[in-house]
């Protein structure tokens, strides 16, 4: 569903990835891990748009997206929480999930959506008419995912869910990654720390190391990998 | 409901407008002060459209309101004989007339200006708006004290002092209207979102650069207006007018209002003009005093005096019915 192919990005002189190669399948939960600054983030930017590749391509459902705007890429249904809380924090919990839903049009059927956001977090149904910048870190990031959901995504993106958030939260998050993969049918690309985690969650991984896919496997090979297990596994 | 509230609202406001401009009579003195008040809410209103909602930073304010002010001058002085000789003399009908085709104009011409800053800088996330910005108010003097024709750095006398109260307020009004129903609409939420966070704005498939210039250039038209406003007010125009500290007291009016909130933008933006008014009795410490009290505020209250509040203009706001508000 999603294939990158040599994707090369910079940020002025740095140049952040190299070479990168990757494919999600459809309906899958991939996952890419690495440590500190080897470009998690900036593959997942580089696919919504929000920065510019400098050669390579990006390929979604068949169609060449690399270097469309932002607003393209989501509205071909692929969907990014970015990393770290960025959260609307001067809106309402309603109003962040409504601009989720910035470019639909079907404002009658919002609520099957806010149906299944509140069902899964009703900590957000509680608090709905709060100001977002109030809210807890694990909220904020509940309230991320659920805008994310609202633009109805076939391909959700997830940068870092469980960046400074209480384990215990942590494991509630990716069960609720997996419903929406699970009752969505919603493709996943997750990008992680975390690496335990997310090769329980995944079906696939890849290793970014400084702006190159050094591994790629099966993540029940992965989690075996001695290489893996010494980098990113603790041992 | 709601959108008829604030509709009337705005009707009651240009009514009593028309109404005092009609029965009473004002001492010249306060009748100046009112004026500029009415002028300044138009002009820290729309800057509060970039600066406080949509979260970006513009230095030049004095420079749209100067490109309006001198445009729509440039219309009545130098159009207003073939109008009059169009429309069959100087009657109230051919006077106001004109009077608004002036004013339509310097709008426009401050909106183009707008355009034409804005669509190169809001490309690019940063501050080089402010750079900009600043940039353009001061071209703008220069270009205005080196072009004879509008009088060059000797000043401008202006063809008709045309601006009342009636249309300094309904103007406010206006302005005031516009900004506070754009902002709370669901559209409006766009402004309000990259402010917030740029990057997650685009993430979420709002076109960033879009909002942003849309919230300058109507900013732009507003200050063209207010400048329009100014210049059949006072009568003569000169560039130092619209100096860099000109664009300083309207940000200063935002910022004291509290950035993003039209009635504490209003407040100080009627409290600003009037302090240095009571100051005078102290004329050689006004604006030492003057600025001490902008630093206690800063220090006090820094979100500025209406900041975290939004109160104030909920009545006014056109409330979106929403159907998913049901959901909610
Ligand atoms: N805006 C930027 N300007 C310049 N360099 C940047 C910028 N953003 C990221 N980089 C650099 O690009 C490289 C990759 O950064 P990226 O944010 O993609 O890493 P990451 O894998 O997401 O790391 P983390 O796990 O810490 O979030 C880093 O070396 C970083 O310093
Ligand atoms: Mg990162």
């Amino acid at each position: 569903m999603l294939e990158l192919k040599d994707l090369a990005v910079s940020y002025g002189s740095i140049t952040a990835l190299h070479d990168v190669s990757l494919s999600v399948g459809q309906g899958d939960i991939v996952t890419l891990i690495g440590a500190n600054g080897a470009g998690k983030s900036t593959t997942l930017r580089t696919i919504s748009g929000l920065l510019k590749a400098q050669r390579g391509s990006i390929k979604y459902e068949g169609k060449e997206i690399s270097n469309q705007p932002a607003h393209e890429i989501v509205a071909r249904g692929i969907s990014h929480v970015p990393e770290g809380r960025m959260i609307f924090a001067n809106l309402t919990v309603h109003e962040n999930l409504l601009m989720g839903a910035y470019l639909r049009k079907d404002r009658a059927k919002f609520h099957e959506e806010f149906e299944f956001i509140f069902g899964m977090f009703p900590r957000l149904k509680e608090r709905s008419k709060q100001v977002a910048g109030t809210l807890s870190g694990g909220e904020q990031q509940m309230l991320a995912i659920g805008r994310a959901l609202m633009s109805k995504p076939r391909c959700l993106m997830l940068d870092e869910p469980s960046l400074g958030i209480a384990p215990i939260l942590v494991k509630t998050i990716f069960q609720k990654i997996v419903e929406i993969n699970n009752s969505l049918g919603i493709t996943i690309l997750l990008v992680e720390q975390n690496a335990n985690l997310a090769l329980e969650v995944s079906s696939y991984g890849y290793v970014l190391e400084t702006g190159r896919i050094i591994l790629h496997d099966k993540s029940s090979a992965l989690r075996v990998n001695e290489r893996v297990k010494n980098a990113y596994l603790g041992g | 409901m709601m959108a008829r509230y604030s509709k009337l609202v705005l009707l009651a406001v240009a009514v009593a407008a028309l109404l005092v401009s009609k029965f009473v009579s004002f001492d010249s003195y306060f009748l100046i002060v009112i004026i500029t008040i009415g002028i300044n809410i138009i002009l820290a209103t729309s800057l509060n459209l970039v600066n406080g909602y949509t979260g970006q930073f513009s230095l030049g304010h004095a420079g749209f309101m100067a490109v309006g002010a001198y445009s729509s001058a440039a219309v009545t002085t130098f159009g207003g004989t073939h109008w009059f000789e169009i429309f069959g003399g100087v009657t109230a009908l051919s006077t106001t007339s004109l009077f608004i085709v002036a004013l339509v104009m310097g709008g426009l011409a401050a909106a183009v200006a707008g355009l034409v800053v804005g669509i190169p800088t809001l490309r690019l996330r940063g501050d080089y708006l402010a750079i900009a910005t600043l940039g353009f108010g001061e071209i703008i003097r220069v270009i205005l004290q080196n072009t004879e024709k509008m009088g060059g750095s000797r000043g401008f006398s202006v063809g008709g002092t045309y601006t009342t109260f009636f249309w300094t307020y309904a103007l406010a009004a206006v302005t005031v209207y516009v900004v506070a129903n754009l902002v709370h609409s669901a559209y409006g939420r766009g402004f309000l979102t990259v402010r917030d966070d740029e990057i997650a704005a685009e993430a979420i498939g709002v076109n960033t650069v879009k909002y942003k210039v849309v919230a300058f250039v109507l900013a732009a038209f507003f200050a063209g207006l207010a400048g329009g406003l100014y210049a059949h007010f006072v009568g003569y125009l000169t560039p130092e007018g619209f100096n860099f500290m000109r664009s300083i007291e309207i940000i200063v009016m935002v910022i004291v209002g509290g950035m993003g909130n039209t009635a504490g933008v209003i407040f100080a933006a009627v409290l600003l003009t009037l302090l240095p008014e009571w100051l005078r009795g102290v004329q050689q410490y006004r604006m030492v005093i003057y600025s001490l009290l902008l630093i206690v505020l800063m220090l006090t209250r820094p979100q500025g005096l209406f900041g975290g509040l939004t109160w104030p203009t909920r009545w006014l706001r056109k409330k979106t019915a929403s159907p998913d508000a049901n959901a909610a």
